[in-house]
């Protein structure tokens, strides 16, 4: 087999990704296990801990560009880093959703949560789940595996429908929970974002294996106009 | 409702073999050559590439024991058909190779020889001039056109053989490795004027620069040994050649333009 030192190098890209992958989805967990347990302190690690992720993000993109430029990758090499540049973008953002519930805990300081997550800890495990997975098929390139995940989007997007439906009751019974029910449905909001994203991941495995560049739909896309 | 458009194109190939003794060092290759595009052949060495870009002006006709049969048709008329002159082949289909062999005369003669042999009536020192722009040297020699073609460089005479061929105003210009003995600005210069080049010639490469074809072609050819062991080349794909560098249907294509084939 020619090319064994550049077999090599894909293959720390794909260790590094997975690496990456691992931090944003610990970071997620991390943060939704902070705000349940109200623990300012470990948001405020999560929060500082976005800059490793990102530091991740760059030294990834500048071994991507040097393997480009170095090798000239040509059909699903080329394919290959290009996407892995575009997943490590995607995950960088997912990151940010982590800090972003992070910095919401920090924000509510000594106020008590309006009630106690249930649905948000489930949509937290489930993003974290599709986000393992999605990696995983990214590098196994199970194109079976990340055609199916988007249609696990649905499951989020029921869980961020009931949250929101909850959180409405609880302003409407007493305006002035406004505030503190705002804040967790933008905690909702960035879980159902961060699982969007998911989708954007598995697009990208279709596209290495196959150089078909397709949008994968999730069958509950619609969730606004269900509103 | 079907497309019924025939697309006209600069020179097609049918089912051509072409023959060294008894084997085919070519077999069955049918190609269309779109017009003013750059067409790349690539492939491993040995695998009949600069054999089958000859075969496109008759210039195998020079090794003794070789022989094409099928067809070489250009605008609808067979090259190897029986009242062919093959001069006549060569002057419209003219040749850029891969050192550059400029004739031991003059800039200007290098020029104005093959267009005083075939009968050009016009003005000679606008020929030369035109030639000389369209290839991209006339700048740099205009005021040493008495001097001898071997005082340029490389990289100058390259572009001095490729006025010299379309001097002659030739429908496809054909370039077997043509920037593989230069340094890499001048054969960046030798890519650009191939990009004004096609705005009226079609052009054929033969190149072992995967980078080279990726950057400078249009549509790429991609040749192959028939099976291992074998000694016959073929084309195996051809298509577009952003296709050919992004994703590739065949995977002999896939394993050689990744670098994996060997």
């Amino acid at each position: 087999m020619l090319r064994k030192t550049f077999e090599t190098e894909i293959q720390q890209i794909k260790d590094d990704v997975l690496m990456l992958g691992s931090m944003v989805e610990q970071s997620l967990l991390d943060s939704v296990e902070a705000l349940k347990k109200r623990d300012i302190k470990a948001s405020e690690r999560i929060s500082q801990f976005d800059g490793e992720i990102n530091k991740k993000r760059f030294e990834i993109e500048t071994q991507l560009m040097i393997l480009i430029a170095t090798q000239q990758p040509m059909a699903h090499d080329l394919r290959l880093l290009a996407s892995s540049m575009e997943i490590i973008s995607e995950l960088e953002r997912m990151g940010d959703y982590a800090k972003g519930i992070a910095k919401i805990n920090i924000r509510m300081g000594d106020q008590p949560l309006l009630k106690p997550l249930i649905d948000i800890p489930r949509m937290a495990q489930k993003g974290a789940d599709m986000l393992h997975r999605s990696l995983t098929s990214f590098v196994n390139e199970d194109i079976e595996t990340a055609k199916q995940l988007p249609m696990e989007d649905d499951e989020i997007d029921a869980l961020y429908n009931q949250i929101y439906r909850e959180l409405m009751t609880f302003v409407i019974q007493d305006p002035t929970n406004i505030e503190r029910a705002n804040w967790l449905l933008w905690v909702a909001h960035n879980l159902e974002r961060f699982a969007d994203r998911v989708t954007n991941i598995c697009e990208r495995t279709v596209f290495i294996a196959t150089g078909e560049m397709t949008e994968i739909k999730s069958t509950n896309d619609d969730f606004w106009k269900n509103q | 409702m079907q497309n019924t458009q025939i697309p006209e194109y600069a020179i097609e190939t049918k089912n051509i073999f072409i023959f060294y003794g008894a084997f085919p060092a070519v077999s069955e290759v049918n190609l269309k050559i779109e017009k003013q595009k750059i067409t790349a052949i690539i492939g491993p060495s040995g695998c009949g590439k600069s054999t089958l870009l000859r075969a496109f002006n008759r210039m195998n006709d020079f090794v003794p024991s070789s022989y094409l049969t099928g067809k070489i048709l250009l605008h609808g008329q067979n090259l190897y058909g029986k009242n062919i002159d093959p001069v006549e082949v060569r002057r419209k289909i003219g040749m850029v190779f891969q050192k550059p062999n400029p004739f031991p005369k003059s800039i200007y003669e290098n020029i104005s020889w093959g267009a005083k042999i075939n009968g050009f009536k016009g003005n000679m020192d606008e020929l030369v001039e035109q030639s000389l722009r369209d290839a991209a040297l006339w700048g740099e020699v205009k005021d040493k056109l008495k001097k001898s073609a071997y005082e340029l460089s490389g990289g100058q005479q390259q572009r001095l053989c490729i006025a010299r061929a379309i001097a002659i105003q030739p429908d496809i210009i054909l370039m077997d490795e043509p920037a593989s003995a230069l340094d890499p600005i001048s054969t960046l210069r030798i890519e650009e004027l191939m990009q004004e080049l096609k705005k009226n010639y079609t052009i054929i490469i033969v190149t072992h620069n995967m980078q080279q074809a990726a950057r400078v072609s249009d549509y790429t050819a991609m040749m192959m040994l028939e099976k291992d062991g074998s000694r016959s080349g073929t084309v195996i794909e051809y298509s577009e050649t952003k296709r050919i560098f992004t994703n590739p249907k065949d995977r002999r294509t896939e394993d050689y333009v990744t670098g994996r084939f060997g």
